[in-house]
């Protein structure tokens, strides 16, 4: 009898995840899709964001936001990739055991903590030795590849651990070295893991907003070269929610959906390539 | 002439440079740990921790964030800790794969891809506005609360598939029904696996900025109840640093908010390595 | 007199028939053992008794019946009670030698301290393990050895009051010394109790053993006097098994 009760009120609370996603899902597109189908695609979709004039183009933030992720998957998926291989193969027990909290320990760092190291260091080194205002899409580029490093390793790296010994012995056995046996073999077996490690580091990357509104500077405009001022999705959603109303609000929300909807995208990919079950 | 290099050297050249990308990896990460702590460590004080913030934060201390901090964060924990816990306890325990594992296993992940802003967003239209809770600990620690859920479930779910089958078969034949089972065997085997989950939500909701400013709001006062509006630690240093307010002060709360960072993950550490030395 | 009757037992996982149509009694009081090679089905003839091939999502089909009453009309909890099952390797819950002890009395009601207390001290002394432990019961029962651990299992199941235990290869990782001592528990135990032992050692069998069954490929082939079987089976393959030609 109890344990009927225990297995009905548990089945309640498992489904506590999915039940607040549905709920994310319908509160956002009810704010902002209205408002889409108000104005139009085309609207939307153009460069022209001036929500108290009747102008809600959020194309130039899409195309910033592509930018920052671009730049921060070229600086997070060689070192990341570097970081998991090293640890998974060419580390000693004590040595893993060491490093992998460590880097771990990256992903805790509150993202406005990496937004401060950038205002500080970063956009000032930047400005002295490149040009331009130092707030960049390139300042951006390398805050958020560091911040989605975690992401990356710790995938890549189980995805490496899972090959069977068996490969890398046979592959030793026929005198392959090392980093033959890496390149050749572990890599390719690895390959859905480690994409699945990419994708979900570039979900980080379109959605991290603290850090990129520190530093990159959030001008209203497509970015000519990597060290203009750029302002992503996320950036205008956090700067502007605060005293929006109406429409403007609206315009917000639907801008949220969209990036939820590339999120939600992202994550079904990444889930089909992992195969969980 | 054709110049090849042979496989020993490639080898060398490989493992040079990937010693030296972790390198800078690790370096990067000391390198703002220690930045921070550089400049911060002296604007430490009794004083600074238990005193209140004047003049917009560029004097006194951080007292009011400190409190705001821990009411939002306890919140967050106290709601997510027996939804993440018992959703795993039903994943592991009730579902044999089939289409009810797999919608909330799906529920799982992707809640835990969606990015901090989005809940922000969530949690000021839903919380704030809809149930009217305005901005508030309650708010604030309703809306984290929703984003640590994933954190606990995958955490619990690892360590309780981490309990021995024997340990239920023991149980079962000793005449003990499921949920005896699950109370007296299984949560109390995986309890140190379980803690790690909740120490890692308790480490990301303190450390959290987006979802926070638009539901707990940033009012500076020292909150007398659940529907005080508060400005937690991260939301203050954002402030602060953002606004060039003060930069010593945005220092000292950056180490403060990075001391907790590091005691939360070391515990976690700790606990996770004396449960996977017992079991794995 | 009939402790267990099993009548046209199946059992199934998924596809796979792991017992087909077995029907045999149990007497009470008596030592049965079970031989026979591996995936004979030996081990879900056991956890079809206490019906916990439940937690493994198998199916069954046929009767069994304990001292009259069909034992899917008993509450299960009890049911698992009265047909204690001891498994191969001794798999003690964390915790110390005490809470150890108590845990299976303690699901079925509620105990005084000083009840409790007599219930342990009964079952270890039954089990040929008060000796050894009972200055130190609050240690952690990971502590004992491999032989002491399995007694251990086998004084847990003692202290629910069961009246049917069930042992599946209790003595497989053990050495010979602390096998003999199990078989001498065995032995003194039976007055009270009735045992089935499922054993893949033959010779187990046939020490402690009153009557004997031979499963093959989850059919049971025989089942007679131990020495019977042991001198005179009637069955050629169970002749082969006895003499080690497979298996």
């Amino acid at each position: 009898m109890k344990d009927k009760i225990a297995e009905k009120l548990l089945l309640f609370i498992a489904f506590s995840a999915i039940f607040s996603l549905l709920l994310i899902t319908f509160f956002i597109f009810q704010q902002g899709i209205p408002l889409i189908f108000k104005i139009g695609l085309g609207n939307f979709f153009s460069t022209h964001w001036a929500p108290t004039r009747g102008h809600f183009g959020i194309l130039s933030m899409i195309i910033g936001s592509l930018m920052v992720t671009t730049g921060a998957l070229v600086v997070g998926i060689p070192f990341g990739l570097a970081c998991a291989i090293f640890l998974a193969e060419f580390s000693s027990p004590v040595v893993q055991k060491t490093l992998k909290p460590i880097i771990e320990l990256l992903a805790g760092i509150p993202s406005v903590v990496y937004g401060f190291i950038g205002i500080v260091i970063l956009v000032p080194f930047i400005r002295e030795h490149f040009g331009g205002p130092g707030f960049s899409v390139l300042a951006a580029s390398i805050i958020l590849g560091v911040m989605i490093l975690p992401t990356i390793v710790s995938i890549s790296y189980d995805a490496l651990m899972a090959v069977p010994n068996t490969y890398r012995e046979g592959s030793y056995a026929v005198g392959a070295t090392k980093w033959q046996t890496v390149r050749m073999l572990l890599m390719p077996a690895a390959r859905s893991g480690i994409v699945a490690g990419i994708i979900l580091g570039m979900g980080r990357a379109i959605g991290e907003t603290m850090a990129v509104i520190m530093i990159a500077g959030n001008a209203l405009k497509i970015p000519h070269s990597i060290l203009d001022s750029v302002r992503t999705l996320t950036s205008t959603l956090a700067l502007e929610l605060g005293y929006a109303t109406g429409d403007h609000r609206a315009a917000l929300f639907a801008c949220g959906s969209f990036l939820f909807l590339i999120i939600i995208l992202l994550n079904i990919i990444a889930i089909k390539i992992t195969g969980r079950k | 002439m054709t110049f090849r290099i042979g496989p020993r050297t490639n080898q060398i050249i490989a493992y040079s440079i990937l010693l030296l990308m972790t390198l800078i990896t690790v370096v990067v990460l000391f390198f703002i740990i220690g930045y921070v702590f550089k400049n911060g460590v002296g604007q430490l004080s009794l004083e600074f921790l238990t005193d209140k913030t004047r003049n917009m934060g560029k004097e006194g201390g951080i007292f009011p964030s400190i409190l705001g901090t821990f009411f939002v964060t306890i919140f967050a924990i106290v709601i997510a800790t027996p939804l993440g816990i018992g959703s795993a306890v039903y994943l592991v325990e009730y579902t044999r794969g089939g289409l009810i594992h797999r919608i909330i296993s799906f529920g799982a992940d992707c809640l835990a891809g969606v990015p901090s802003i989005i809940y922000g967003l969530f949690g000021f239209i839903f919380f704030v506005i809809t149930l009217n809770l305005g901005w508030s600990i309650i708010s604030g620690g309703l809306t984290l609360a929703v984003m640590i859920i994933p954190t606990i479930i995958r955490t619990t779910e690892e360590a309780i598939k981490a309990v021995p089958h024997s340990y239920r078969e023991i149980s079962y034949s000793l005449g003990g029904g499921k949920l005896d089972t699950i109370l007296k065997v299984v949560l109390p085997t995986s309890l140190p696996g379980i803690l790690t989950g909740v120490i890692l939500g308790i480490g990301r909701a303190v450390g959290e900025t987006a979802a926070v400013i638009f539901t707990a709001g940033s009012s500076l006062g020292i909150p007398t109840s659940a529907f005080s509006s508060t400005r937690t630690l991260a939301v203050h240093f954002y402030i602060l640093a953002r606004e060039g307010i003060s930069m010593p002060k945005a220092y000292g709360t950056a180490t403060v908010l990075i001391i907790i960072i590091l005691l939360v993950n070391f515990i976690a550490y700790r606990l996770m390595h004396r449960f996977m030395e017992r079991y794995y | 007199m009939i402790k267990v009757a099993i009548k046209n037992l199946s059992l199934f996982y998924d596809t796979i028939q792991a017992l087909k149509n077995i029907s045999l009694n149990v007497e009470k009081n008596e030592i049965l053992g079970v031989v026979g090679p591996a995936n004979s089905g030996k081990s879900s003839f056991l956890r079809a008794l206490n019906r916990l091939y439940e937690i493994d999502y198998a199916r069954i089909s046929g009767t069994i019946v304990l001292d009259d009453t069909d034992i899917f009309t008993i509450p299960i909890n009890d049911l698992r009670r009265r047909v204690g099952l001891i498994f191969a390797t001794p798999v003690v819950l964390p915790g110390s030698i005490h809470k150890n002890m108590s845990y299976g009395p303690k699901l079925h009601r509620k105990l005084k301290e000083s009840e409790l207390d007599e219930i342990i001290f009964n079952a270890l002394s039954a089990a040929n393990l008060w000796e050894e432990v009972k200055d130190r019961l609050k240690d952690s029962a990971a502590t004992l050895s491999g032989g002491q651990q399995q007694r251990l299992c086998i004084a847990r199941t003692l202290a629910m009051g069961p009246e049917v235990i069930m042992m599946d290869e209790p003595c497989s990782g053990l050495d010979p010394i602390s096998t003999a001592k199990i078989e001498a528990t065995m032995l003194e135990l039976k007055e009270k109790y009735t045992f089935i032992l499922v054993t893949n050692n033959t010779k187990q069998a046939a020490r402690v053993a009153n009557r004997t069954a031979f499963f093959l490929s989850g059919e049971l082939i025989e089942i007679d006097k131990t020495e019977k079987i042991f001198t005179n089976p009637a069955d050629s393959r169970t002749d082969g098994y006895i003499r080690g030609k497979f298996g």
